[in-house]
C-alpha cells in the first residue's frame, strides 16, 4: 500500500517537471535561431545556458540585424529527453517561424531533432551531440554536424595513443549508445594502427561507484585504459582510478572530455591525459581575445562547444546576409560554397553528408606547476587534419553523400 | 583457486568493495527509517540533505579553511538545524494527514536545493581531497585498499551501531518509541513530545549531512549526487522494512556486497539487482525483510 502511494507521488511529481517553455512572441519579418540543449541537467555545464550566451554573442557581432531583419535567439531546455526536444523543435517550426536550429547536448535529443527539421525542410545545426550517425546512417539534407562527432573522437585519441606506445586497451564503456558506438570506433582505430584490445567492462548510466569495474580492468593488464563514457561518469572514474592507484599500471584515455571535467578535477588528477577536442580557448591570440570576452560574461572559459555554438550561428548569419533570404535550402547552399573562417576553425567547410570537416586536436592535460594561471590546462600535442579525422565517403552509408 | 571463474583474490576484492559501497547504503537508509520509524516521513529530502552534507564540507574548506574532521562535526550540525527548521516550518503541519503530503513536501523540498546548487555551483561538481591523515593505500594481498575506504567502513559501521544502541537500549530510545505509539500518553507523562520529534528529525538530517561527508572524498560533488543514490536507499528500506532500524543497517551492507558480486558476474544488471531484489523480497514478504506487519 505504501509503495503503491510512493510510486504514484513519485510520478506525479516526475509530471510536474515537465514545465519548462519558451517564451516568444509570434513575429513575421525577423530572422529566428532557436536554440535547444540541455540547460539544466549532466551536461549543462559544458553546453548550457552558456552556449545560448555564446550564440547571443554571434547575433550581437552581426548588429542584432542581418538583411535588413532582426535576429531573435529562443533557447529551451530538452531535459536530455528526445521526445521533449522533438516537440520543442515541432511547435518552433510551425507556429513560432524558426528559420534554424541549433542542437546542443546529447545524442539521442540531436537525432530526434534532426528528424523533425527535415521533415519540414528547415536547416538544423547540431553543435553539441557526439553520434557520428547524424552524418552517416541517419543523416539528411537539412543536418549539419559543427563541432565533433564520435568517429573524430576516436581517431584523434585511437591514433595518437598507439603511436604513442599505447598497444593494449581495455574499455571501460557507458551501457548505453554513446558509448559502445565511441568504443567500437576507436577498437576499430586501434586495430588499424596495430594495437590490440584486450577486454572491456559495461557501466550503468551514472554509476554511483567505479572502484569494482577499475579493478576488473586493472587485472586486464592492459597499457591504456580508454573510458569511453561522458561526464560525470568520467569525471568519477578518473577520481576512483586515482585513489585506487590504477593510474600507476595503466594511462587514461578520455575518449570524450571537454575542459569543464578538467577543471573539476583538478590538474593533481588529470595530468598527463591525453584527450581530442575541437578547440582550446588558449590556443592563439584570437582564441584567447574572444574567450575573454565570453569568460567576462560567463566567469567560465568557454568550452569547445561553446565556441562552436558561437561559430555556428555567425556563419548562418554570414549566409543569411549574403543571400538576403531565410530559405533553408538557399542558406545551406550559401554555407557550403563558403569557407569556415572564424574563431573556431580555419578553412573549415560543410560536406555534403552535413560533416563540417575542420582540424581537431590532440590535447595532453598539463602538470599543475606548467600552468600559468586558471583555464590553463592543455597543450595541443598534435593537430589533426579534418580529412584525416572524419569518416571516409567509402566507409560512410549515408544516403545522401551517395 | 577459483570461485565461479574468477580468482579468489578478485572475488576478495570485489567483495570489500561492496563492503565499502554497502556502508552509505546503511548510512543513508538508516536516517530514512529513524524518520520514517519515528515520525511517519517518507523523507525524499534525503538525497539533497547528504548532497548538501558534501557541500557544506566543501564550501568550509574552500571558503573558511574548515578542515575535514571539523566538517564531520559541523555538517551535520548545521545541515541538523537545517532539518529541525524545516520539521518546525513545514513538516510538523503534516503529521496528522495522508502520509502522501509530506513525500510530495520532501520531495519538492529537494528539487529547490538541488536547483540553488546548480544554479550557484554548475553541474560539473566539485572535488574535495582525502585528508592527509588517510591518504595513501594498503596492500592487503588480494587488493590495493585506499586507506580511506577502510575508514568510510569503521565510521560508517561505528555510527550506525551507536544509532541503533541509542533507540534500542537507552532510556531516550525508549521515550522515542513510545511516543511513536502514543504520543498522548507520553505527553501525558510529562515529555515533550513535539520537541522530541524536531530532534529526531534533525538528527536524521545530520546523519544524511555525515554521509555526504563521508563520500565527498571519493565521488565528485554534484548537486545531483543525491537523486542518483536515493532511489537504490529507498529501495533498502523498502526491503530492509519500512522503519526498521537493525534491518536498514543489515539490509544496506548486504544489498552492496550482492551488487559489488553482480559487477563482477554481469556488470549491466548492477544498477539494477538492487530492485529485482526488492521486488522478490515484497512479493514474499510485503512488510519487508525485518518489518513487522501492521
Amino acid at each position: 500500500m505504501k509503495l503503491k502511494k510512493l510510486s504514484a507521488a513519485c510520478a506525479l511529481a516526475a509530471a510536474t517537471m515537465f514545465g519548462a517553455s519558451a517564451q516568444a512572441q509570434v513575429s513575421g519579418d525577423v530572422i529566428k535561431i532557436g536554440f535547444i540543449t540541455d540547460l539544466s541537467g549532466l551536461y549543462a555545464d559544458i553546453d548550457g545556458p552558456a552556449g545560448g550566451e555564446a550564440i547571443k554573442m554571434a547575433v550581437a557581432e552581426m548588429g542584432g540585424a542581418v538583411a535588413g531583419k532582426k535576429i531573435e535567439v529562443l533557447v529551451a531546455d530538452h531535459q536530455n529527453k528526445a521526445d521533449v526536444a522533438a516537440a520543442k523543435a515541432r511547435e518552433w517550426f510551425d507556429t513560432q517561424g524558426v528559420d534554424m536550429l541549433i542542437g546542443g547536448t546529447n545524442s539521442g535529443t540531436a537525432l530526434a531533432m534532426a528528424k523533425v527539421a527535415q521533415e519540414k525542410k528547415k536547416l538544423f545545426i547540431s553543435v553539441g551531440a557526439a553520434t557520428s550517425a547524424l552524418t552517416n546512417e541517419q543523416c539528411s539534407p537539412y543536418t549539419v554536424h559543427w563541432a565533433y562527432d564520435t568517429t573524430a573522437l576516436a581517431k584523434g585519441t585511437g591514433n595518437a595513443v598507439v603511436k604513442a606506445g599505447g598497444k593494449s586497451w581495455y574499455f571501460l564503456t557507458a551501457d548505453y549508445a554513446f558509448g559502445s558506438q565511441l568504443q567500437n570506433d576507436t577498437s576499430a582505430v586501434v586495430k588499424a594502427a596495430g594495437g590490440t584490445v584486450v577486454g572491456s567492462v559495461r557501466h550503468p548510466l551514472s554509476a554511483s561507484d567505479f572502484s569494482s569495474f577499475l579493478l576488473q580492468a586493472q587485472s586486464s593488464k592492459a597499457q591504456i585504459l580508454g573510458l569511453a563514457n561522458a561526464g560525470g561518469d568520467t569525471i568519477n572514474t578518473i577520481k576512483a582510478a586515482n585513489e585506487f592507484g590504477i593510474t600507476k599500471t595503466m594511462k587514461l584515455a578520455g575518449l570524450l572530455m571537454f575542459i569543464n571535467d578538467v577543471h573539476s578535477l583538478g590538474l593533481k588528477a588529470t595530468q598527463g591525459m591525453y584527450l581530442t577536442d575541437s578547440w582550446y580557448w588558449n590556443r592563439d591570440p584570437e582564441t584567447r581575445a574572444w574567450s575573454r570576452k565570453f569568460f567576462e560574461k560567463i566567469k567560465r572559459m568557454p568550452s569547445s562547444l561553446q565556441a562552436a555554438d558561437y561559430s555556428a550561428a555567425l556563419q548562418y548569419l554570414n549566409a543569411v546576409k549574403a543571400t538576403g533570404s531565410d530559405d533553408s535550402d538557399k542558406v545551406l547552399a550559401q554555407m557550403k560554397k563558403t569557407k569556415v573562417n572564424d574563431v573556431f576553425t580555419k578553412g573549415g567547410y560543410i560536406r555534403d553528408d552535413g560533416s563540417m570537416i575542420h582540424d581537431m586536436y590532440l590535447m595532453q592535460v598539463k602538470s599543475p606547476d606548467k600552468s600559468t594561471e586558471p583555464w590553463d590546462y592543455y597543450t595541443v600535442a598534435e593537430t589533426f587534419k579534418g580529412e584525416a579525422a572524419w569518416t571516409t565517403k567509402a566507409e560512410s552509408k549515408c544516403a545522401v553523400w551517395k | 583457486m577459483e570461485i565461479f571463474g574468477i580468482p579468489i583474490q578478485a572475488f576478495l576484492g570485489q567483495l570489500l568493495l561492496g563492503l565499502v559501497n554497502g556502508s552509505f547504503y546503511a548510512m543513508l537508509s538508516l536516517g530514512l527509517a529513524v524518520i520514517f520509524g519515528l515520525l511517519g516521513i517518507v523523507n525524499f529530502a534525503h538525497g539533497a540533505l547528504y548532497m548538501i552534507g558534501a557541500y557544506v564540507a566543501w564550501i568550509g574548506m574552500e571558503k573558511f579553511g574548515i578542515n575535514y574532521w571539523m566538517s564531520l562535526l559541523l555538517a551535520p550540525l548545521i545541515v541538523g538545524a537545517l532539518g529541525v527548521a524545516v520539521e518546525r516550518s513545514l513538516l510538523k503541519h503534516l503529521y496528522k494527514i495522508d502520509p502522501i503530503y509530506g513525500l510530495l513536501l520532501t520531495f519538492g523540498l529537494a528539487l529547490i536545493a538541488e536547483g540553488v546548487f546548480r544554479d550557484q555551483f554548475g553541474v560539473s561538481g566539485q572535488s574535495y581531497s582525502v585528508p592527509e591523515a588517510l591518504s595513501g593505500a594498503t596492500n592487503l594481498g588480494f587488493m590495493v585498499l585506499p586507506n580511506y575506504r577502510a575508514w568510510v567502513v569503521f565510521a560508517s559501521l561505528a555510527v550506525c551501531l551507536g544509532t541503533w544502541f541509542v533507540i534500542e537500549r537507552t532510556r531516550l530510545g525508549a521515550y522515542l518509541r513510545a511516543g511513536t505509539e502514543n504520543p498522548a500518553l507520553v505527553q501525558a507523562f510529562g515529555i515533550n513530545v513535539p520537541v522530541m520529534v524536531m530532534l529526531t528529525y534533525g538528527a536524521g538530517a545530520g546523519l544524511a549531512a555525515l554521509a555526504g561527508v563521508l563520500a565527498a572524498p571519493v565521488i565528485q560533488i554534484t548537486p545531483l549526487m543525491g537523486s542518483n543514490l536515493i532511489i537504490i536507499v529507498f529501495a533498502v528500506v523498502v526491503i530492509g522494512g519500512m522503519g526498521s532500524i537493525l534491518g536498514s543497517i543489515l539490509t544496506g551492507l548486504a544489498l552492496g556486497l550482492i551488487e559489488g558480486l553482480t559487477k563482477v558476474f554481469y556488470p549491466e544488471a548492477s544498477s539494477i539487482v538492487v530492485f529485482v531484489i526488492m521486488a522478490i523480497v515484497l512479493m514474499i514478504r510485503p512488510a519487508g525483510l525485518f518489518g513487522k506487519e501492521k
